[in-house]
């Protein structure tokens, strides 16, 4: 074991391979004495896995197919032993339909974090990569998405695409991507004229290759931590969108849309929109805890600053 | 400026007196509004066009005669080009046309007019929380940087960003009016028996309940608002207060600051007068920001405190298919959240020498 720690933290590493090793190790330590961090990274953990074995873990469907006298007797039930967060007016079962809801949430997450930081990204390199003309027309054009009020315009968009999952998930893409472009702008901008990139221009590298192979894996370490810090944002925009109706559909166990079920309620079945809210902020809080924490890690010029 | 001495000298005297360095600012500013205006309304337009109901049909009805049909489809202007309908659509939102809601059957600018105020309130009211108690805490956290109160700022902020606002302002209501009753119930400004008698001047609650001299109706009008400002601020404090943390990490770390101690000022003074003096500049900019998130916050908020403003407007222009409705509201608070959004830019611009 002190064979390999000292052989990770060599001073003078005899290959790439152990010195980047090394740097990972070292970031690794960074992160796990970081308790915070570890805690958002335990959470985001058992969110996969809840996510993955969502099937095997809830005790029961996410609809109970109650009717009748049956559903009359068994809905509205306090958190029991049988039912631990009780059970919504259709008689379903509030836990297995959060632990369903869980799928839901990754996939919007997914889906968003896979479109808007790459648009956003792709644009924000080539602009600043090549300046001029090009740079002041996709500036322009960020800035005007930029300046626009993010939920109100998912919010008129869901309702022009109609109520549903995929309306809210390109709702809310299309309206995320200008963060990521001012970034990758940025970044791009302070190592444009660095002399290791002029070295792999002389060597006869083209735009796309200096641009894909020289520029974007600079960029990606700050953008993975924007990423993981908005993950936060996106899960409340989408909750959001699903509270007022224009997400997943009932009976899909959206998170957002189970609070909206439990308002009228709340007075008097609490637990209806307490657990499903409960959901969504430990899940925010997992995300941002983790993104604190992976900046400090990659991102060490502002670590611990802002 | 210097005398012109070559040909097209004019130009340049011309461009020079426009971009003087004083201009500049101001230049973008009013050329950043018109470009990110048009830019709102091309979207709301073709937001507008995406919609999969026919715009003849919700004006004249399925009913109507195929003539009057040919008729209004031309009278709507929808035989021409999609460039010159969007010109006709420009100059009737900048005439304040904004058409008529098919759910109040009143025209929509009318709407706006009754609903906006009372977002207005709510988010201004959040913000003077937002600025009184997020200040002093991000001063807080800066002169006890990496101590118990700093991490406690921050752990409390990020508890901020995690909580869904709806869902906090259900669990404030389960909480402060249910089991406590320390506040109003959750359904509009004002209680019935007051809601009529109010003269309406400003549309604003509180300040109508002032204007007309009746205390019992503004304590009925604050008992109404007390809870949904605060827990819309809960947003901007948190923001806020890292956001003056981090302003005032950099102050603190100037050698005027070395400078004033050397010279024996006291520490009060240096944080609180000195630093803080110049933390200011960049703290306007993101007071603005916080405002214009927070106008579009309320939208959430509203909903669940049925309050009557332009986010419950939208909402519900949403669930009737208004679509009207649902666009102007928008646009104007596209159109706030856009002026503010610049005036920050504007006014960092403008109070920071270096960003000349």
């Amino acid at each position: 074991m002190t064979e390999l720690k000292s052989w990770l933290l060599a001073e003078n590493p005899d290959s790439r391979a152990q010195a980047s090793l090394g740097r990972a190790y070292l970031g690794w330590r960074r992160f796990f004495c970081n308790p915070l961090a570890m805690i958002g990274f335990v959470i985001v953990t058992a969110l996969l896995l809840m996510a993955i074995f969502a099937p095997y873990i809830a005790p029961e469907g996410i609809t109970s197919g109650l009717t009748g006298a049956e559903l009359k007797e068994h809905r509205f039930q306090p958190p029991s032993a049988e039912h631990w967060f009780g059970t919504d007016g259709q008689a379903n079962d509030i836990f297995s339909r959060i632990v369903m809801g869980s799928r839901i949430t990754l996939i919007i997450v997914g889906i968003v974090i896979f479109t808007a930081p790459i648009l956003g990204f792709i644009i924000g390199t080539v602009s600043g990569y090549f300046g001029g003309w090009i740079d002041v027309v996709l500036m322009r054009i960020t800035d005007v998405f930029l300046a626009f009020p993010k939920l109100v315009l998912a919010l008129a968009l869901a309702a022009a695409l109609g109520r549903g999952l995929e309306s809210a998930i390109f709702a809310i893409a299309i309206t995320s991507w200008p963060a990521y472009a001012r970034l990758a702008r940025a970044e791009t901008l302070t190592i444009r004229k660095t002399d290791y990139l002029a070295a792999a221009r002389l060597q006869g590298a083209g735009h796309w290759r200096l641009i894909s192979g020289h520029i974007m894996p600079l960029c990606l370490s700050s953008l993975i931590v924007r990423v993981t810090l908005d993950m936060a944002g996106i899960i409340l925009t989408a909750a959001g969108l699903g509270f007022l109706g224009l997400g997943a559909q009932p009976p899909t166990p959206e998170w957002g849309a189970m609070i909206a079920e439990g308002r009228d309620y709340i007075l008097s079945y609490w637990w209806l929109a307490t657990f499903p809210g409960l959901a969504i902020f430990v899940v925010a809080l997992g995300f941002n805890f983790l993104g604190d924490g992976l900046r400090d890690v990659l991102d060490p010029k502002s670590g611990g600053q802002h | 400026m210097t005398t012109p001495t070559t040909k097209g000298g004019f130009l340049a005297v011309f461009f020079s007196t426009f971009y003087s360095k004083r201009a500049k600012p101001l230049i973008h500013f009013l050329s950043m509004l018109i470009m990110t205006f048009i830019g709102l309304l091309m979207l709301t337009f073709v937001i507008g066009r995406m919609m999969p109901t026919d715009p003849v049909i919700a004006v004249i009805g399925d009913k109507a005669p195929e003539e009057l049909y040919e008729k209004t489809y031309k009278e709507m202007g929808l035989d021409k080009p999609i460039v010159v309908q969007f010109v006709y659509y420009l100059g009737g939102v900048l005439q304040g046309d904004l058409g008529t809601s098919v759910r109040t059957a009143n025209l929509v600018t009318e709407d706006i007019l009754n609903y906006f105020p009372a977002t207005l309130e709510l988010a201004t009211l959040a913000t003077i929380f937002g600025v009184l108690l997020g200040v002093p805490i991000g001063v807080l956290a800066a002169v006890k940087q990496n101590k118990w109160p700093d991490y406690l700022v921050r752990f409390f902020g990020l508890i901020g960003h995690s909580a869904p606002i709806f869902w906090l302002a259900m669990m404030g209501i389960v909480l402060f009016y249910q089991h406590l009753d320390w506040v109003a119930a959750p359904e509009g400004r004002l209680s019935v028996m007051y809601e009529y008698t109010l003269p309406k001047v400003t549309n604003m609650v509180l300040i109508d309940t002032m204007l007309a001299g009746d205390w019992d109706a503004f304590k009925d009008a604050f008992a109404h608002i007390i809870l949904p400002a605060s827990l819309l601020s809960y947003y901007s404090i948190a923001y806020l207060s890292r956001m003056t943390r981090s302003f005032m990490l950099d102050q603190l770390k100037q050698e005027y600051v070395i400078t004033a101690r050397v010279k024996g000022v006291s520490e009060t003074a240096i944080i609180w007068r000195h630093a803080l003096g110049n933390a200011w500049v960049p703290l306007i900019t993101v007071i603005a920001l916080t405002y214009a998130t927070l106008l579009e916050g309320s939208v959430l908020t509203e909903i669940v405190f049925s309050w009557p403003g332009l986010g419950r407007y939208i909402t519900d222009g949403l669930l009737a298919a208004d679509m009207n409705a649902v666009l102007g509201g928008t646009i104007v608070v596209g159109l706030v959240f856009i002026l503010l959004n610049l005036t920050s830019d504007l006014l960092y611009k403008v109070f920071d020498p270096r960003a000349r």
